[in-house]
């Protein structure tokens, strides 16, 4: 039962075949039997988990369910979940016990899920290999000599290995939807300020947004319904009230207009993933969508720009990690300036102090304009070659990374080509606008299948488009359905 | 050679807000430590600020009050440097684009002249929490019931010429803040600070002379002696051949000096950039109009139309009208005598002299408007004269007795029987004969004995006019 979609989850719960307990113990068992293989998960909340299944059971039995209730999640361990430790895969706060909820978490509990654990990822979410945790990398379900990607690598290894039904991520610049791709499972973006960001440790605030990691379409659909909407803690959240995105989910693409990005065609992008993208469109043509080339032409500058404002956003969000009132403090401090020094060497691995230098310097005095201000002038460029683009197409498809999973290490030794490897999805952040990355193909090498994702990308606050678009496709092909040999 | 001293002020105004600026945290001064700092104020990871909307609300009421441009899209930056008090990492406030641009305010010196002095701008920031160095054996101590609460920082231009100046323009901006009730203004407990950037330069010079920046001056008084210290210290310096350092000095008030605190020329880099955790706080005309339409009368108004309505001096008016609280005790004053000139009188010198001797102020005032104005009432309908009327003001201050019982019980009604005023006039005039002789040889100043003695056998209470009336006439006669 752990392989099947939250939807059909929900149905075999409804029609009363298991009970939440059960299929949370049954998740236990597995976490327990694979998690040393695949690292996904830094806490398994076990205790927590079986009490909320058995209080869903209960409200189940009283009738007051939703489809959440009784399905158990695993959250990402960005998201603050009271009284459990929240670690950001960061040594620096490998002993933080959250003292709240974060909204998303909130709304999940509310809606009656069942908290497996908090999931494994990049520190403090910068990475795009689940490789710079503190507490080890994640190892990809579908080959595990091979990274599942990051920020969000644990969610995404827990989902594609059946660890979990379904699970929480958060995306800065692709963290949800590359390792999505590399696992060969469906990953969400909704538009920035669609969900609260209450909660979620902050990375780069005007580009990270929480969003579900899943088996389906569908089944991000129901997280959303569930996540998305205003939230009067995050002001950055829109006061827009979410539509259901349930009710679109069947809407013929008939007529539909997809726009494929001729700089996404270009160089740098596998053959494997380019022969997948082009059956994925032949696909959305036979279900009466048209196809057209759309210019983004700014889109070279995206990964530069992104690799200015986050990191700058960066330096300030992770300066309140001072060993002061929580977290990390190194031994024995001699005066202020030592703790400070020792406390943030010690406590932040090399990518996080990397980063936060990058940021420092380009918010520096003399440098701020070359470096901050011109890298906003980009992201509006990129925004408006966006608004371009959608004045003549619905939906924009892509690929969602240039290649399948890399090796563990293989990207290592220059930060920059690890970068690349999100030069399709920074663009999506940086414009703020919904994006997605569902299966669309196995590329088998060396006798090992290796999934292809491509990307969906909608107009500002369209997620319903896109999930319905998505779980159109999915009722056409197979290819979310496939699993690795776990 | 000539010195001439410039003086800048940046004040910081704690808004008198319930919550503080960007969480739900209580603000009430003096609980006990970090129990007002909720988990925003802690900096706990994943939480996010919510801008409090009554800030913007007495930020805009005070831009207009002192008729400065109000910002219609303001913008929130961080300012990033390390404290232990500074939960974040960072201090959230507005840099390019704070909620209230440039104004004035005018200020009377001295002499009675008026000076305006430019405000270059008041922006939105939060406060940081406190460092406790004492009682912790060498360790600091931190508390954050203070961090996050609401400050408004009004900067002025470097216009202040000497320490009285400054005193003056502090003294304003404090009085405005009042009348707007913005904050208490309280320089004690901190809710009101002072920082002065001072400089000198020759006299007639072009360029300004490097400024240091005087730190946490609690009280007006230490304004005043912070700064002519450091315009000394500073002038010492130059008469001696050296140079003035661009440092931050700390004022100790016990001491009576500045000392380094830090030289800016080792400085931070606060590496400001705009909150992507707030939206930019865009207001409407509308918005501007219903915060004007609240506006209380300030205090040029005020003088102006006490010199329009009442016929008082411009002096009078001005000292009237200093301070919100002792505004509206004159007026109410007023409404009970009916007289504007005699209350005015009454209020900035007898009240004021009094308050002054017991350190008091005017909220304090051991004698409420309502009794001084029954007070200035019987001096207007003649129950008794001005002079004997600061006899009752005395005894007003010992008891609770009704001003008419105090004139009663210790019988100090005037005499206004012109029978008996005209028995006193005779017995005078009979006493004196060679007084009286010298009148009538033309010494017109002995007049004055005549009421003196007059006065002094009806112990002050012959009704005056009566008095000089029949005594006129019978000297003639």
């Amino acid at each position: 039962m752990s392989r099947r979609t939250v939807a059909e989850l929900s149905r075999s719960l409804a029609r009363g075949e298991f009970s939440s307990t059960e299929l949370t113990r049954d998740y236990l068992s597995r976490i327990k039997q694979f998690n040393g293989v695949y690292n996904a998960y830094i806490t398994v909340t076990e205790e927590l988990a079986l009490a909320q299944a058995t209080a869903a059971d209960q409200r189940r039995a009283r009738g007051e369910h939703g489809p959440l209730t009784g399905i158990p999640i695993a959250h990402k361990d960005i998201f603050c979940v009271q009284d459990v430790r929240t670690t950001c895969a960061s040594k620096m706060l490998s002993n933080f016990i959250s003292p709240y909820n974060a909204t998303v978490v909130e709304r999940l509990n509310a809606a009656g899920t069942v908290t497996l654990g908090k999931t494994n990822m990049d520190e403090f979410a910068m990475g795009s290999s689940n490789e710079t945790s503190f507490f080890g990398p994640v190892r990809n379900p579908w080959d595990p000599e091979r990274v599942p990607g990051g920020s969000s690598g644990g969610s995404a290894a827990a989902v594609a290995a059946d660890l979990c039904a379904i699970a929480t991520g958060t995306d800065t610049g692709g963290s949800i939807r590359q390792p999505a791709a590399f696992c060969g499972i469906t990953g969400f973006k909704p538009s920035y300020g669609r969900i609260s960001r209450w909660g979620m440790i902050a990375f780069a605030s005007s580009l990270d947004q929480a969003g579900p990691i899943s088996k389906s379409a569908e089944d991000a659909a129901l997280m959303m319904n569930a996540i998305a909407g205003p939230d009067s803690k995050d002001s950055t959240c829109v006061e827009v009230a979410a539509p259901d995105y349930m009710a679109t989910l069947n809407d013929s693409l008939q007529g539909l207009r997809i726009g494929v990005p001729r700089q996404h065609l270009a160089e740098g992008l596998g053959a494997e993933v380019e022969s997948a993208l082009q059956a994925a469109l032949k696909v959305f043509e036979s279900l009466g969508a048209t196809i057209k080339e759309v210019d983004l032409p700014n889109s070279h500058l995206s990964v530069s720009a992104y690799y200015v404002i986050a990191p700058a956003e960066a330096s300030a969000n992770l300066s309140r990690f001072d060993g002061v009132r929580y977290g990390y403090r190194c031994a024995e401090p001699v005066n202020l300036e030592d703790m400070y020094k020792r406390s943030r060497s010690e406590g932040f691995g090399s990518e996080v102090k990397r980063r936060i230098m990058i940021g420092t310097y380009a918010l520096s005095a003399g440098f701020y304009d070359a470096y901050y201000i011109k890298a906003q002038q980009i992201r509006r460029l990129i925004k408006q070659d966006f608004d371009n683009a959608f004045k003549d197409v619905d939906v924009i498809i892509g690929p969602t990374t240039p290649h399948t999973a890399f090796k563990l290490g293989e990207k290592n030794s220059d930060p920059v080509t690890m970068y690349l490897e999100d030069i399709y999805t920074i663009a999506v952040n940086l414009a703020g606008l919904p994006g997605m990355s569902i299966p669309a193909g196995l590329h088998t090498h060396l006798n090992k299948r290796l999934p292809i994702g491509i990307q969906l990308v909608g107009k500002d606050f369209d997620e319903a488009r896109l999930l319905n678009v998505a779980h159109q496709y999915q009722q056409n092909t197979d290819w979310h359905l496939q699993r690795p040999e776990v | 050679m000539v010195w001439e001293t410039v003086i800048g002020l940046e004040v910081h105004v704690q808004l008198d807000t319930k919550s503080k600026l960007f969480s739900g945290s209580s603000t009430t001064f003096g609980a006990e430590p970090n129990t007002q700092a909720g988990i925003y104020d802690l900096a706990m990871p994943g939480t996010l600020p919510v801008f409090n909307e009554a800030v913007l609300r007495m930020a805009v009421k005070f831009g207009l009050a002192i008729d400065a441009e109000i910002g219609r899209r303001s913008v929130f930056d961080r300012k990033n440097y390390f404290y232990p008090d500074l939960p974040k990492g960072y201090q959230v406030t507005q840099l390019a684009f704070p909620t209230v641009g440039k104004g004035s305010l005018q200020i009377t010196l001295e002499d009675g002249s008026e000076k305006v002095i430019g405000i270059t701008r008041a922006h939105i920031e939060e406060d940081a929490g406190k460092s406790l160095h004492e009682d912790f054996q060498g360790l600091t101590g931190i508390d954050l019931n203070r961090a996050g609460t609401a400050l408004l920082e009004i900067v002025s231009e470097p216009e202040l010429r000497n320490a009285k100046e400054a005193v003056a323009y502090l003294k304003k901006l404090h009085a405005i803040i009042l009348y707007l009730g913005i904050s208490d203004g309280n320089m004690a407990q901190g809710s009101m600070r002072c920082d002065a950037n001072v400089s000198v330069r020759q006299l007639g010079a072009k360029e300004f002379g490097t400024r240091t920046e005087i730190k946490n001056i609690n009280s007006f008084r230490f304004v005043e002696r912070a700064i002519n210290h450091e315009v000394q210290r500073q002038i010492e310096i130059i008469e001696d051949g050296g140079r003035i350092i661009q440092e931050t000095r700390l004022y100790d008030a016990d001491k009576d000096e500045t000392r380094s605190m830090r030289s800016k020329e080792v400085a931070n880099d606060y590496r400001y950039f705009p909150e992507p955790d707030l939206l930019p706080v865009v207001i409407d005309e509308a918005y501007i109009e219903s915060v004007r339409a609240e506006l209380p009368e300030l205090p040029n108004a005020k003088r102006a139309r006490f010199v329009s309505q009442y016929g008082l001096s411009d002096y009078d008016a001005g000292v009237l009208a200093s301070s919100r609280e002792m505004a509206n005790f004159y007026e109410e004053v007023v409404k009970i005598c009916g007289d504007a000139k005699l209350s005015a009188n009454w209020v900035t010198v007898d009240l004021q002299g009094l308050l002054n001797k017991s350190d008091l102020d005017i909220s304090q005032s051991p004698v409420s408007a309502a009794r001084l104005g029954a007070l200035i009432g019987r001096i207007k309908d003649q129950t008794i004269s001005s002079k004997i009327a600061k006899t009752v003001f005395e005894a007003m201050l010992g008891n609770e007795q009704s001003v008419d019982e105090i004139i009663e019980s210790q019988g100090l009604k005037q005499v206004t029987d012109s029978g008996a005023i005209e028995k006193l006039v005779d017995e005078v005039i009979a006493a004196n004969p060679e007084q009286v002789a010298q009148y009538r040889a033309g010494k017109e100043k002995v007049f004055a004995f005549f009421i003196g003695q007059a006065m002094k056998v009806s112990k002050g209470k012959a009704n005056p006019d009566q008095l000089n009336a029949l005594l006129l006439q019978k000297l003639k006669g």
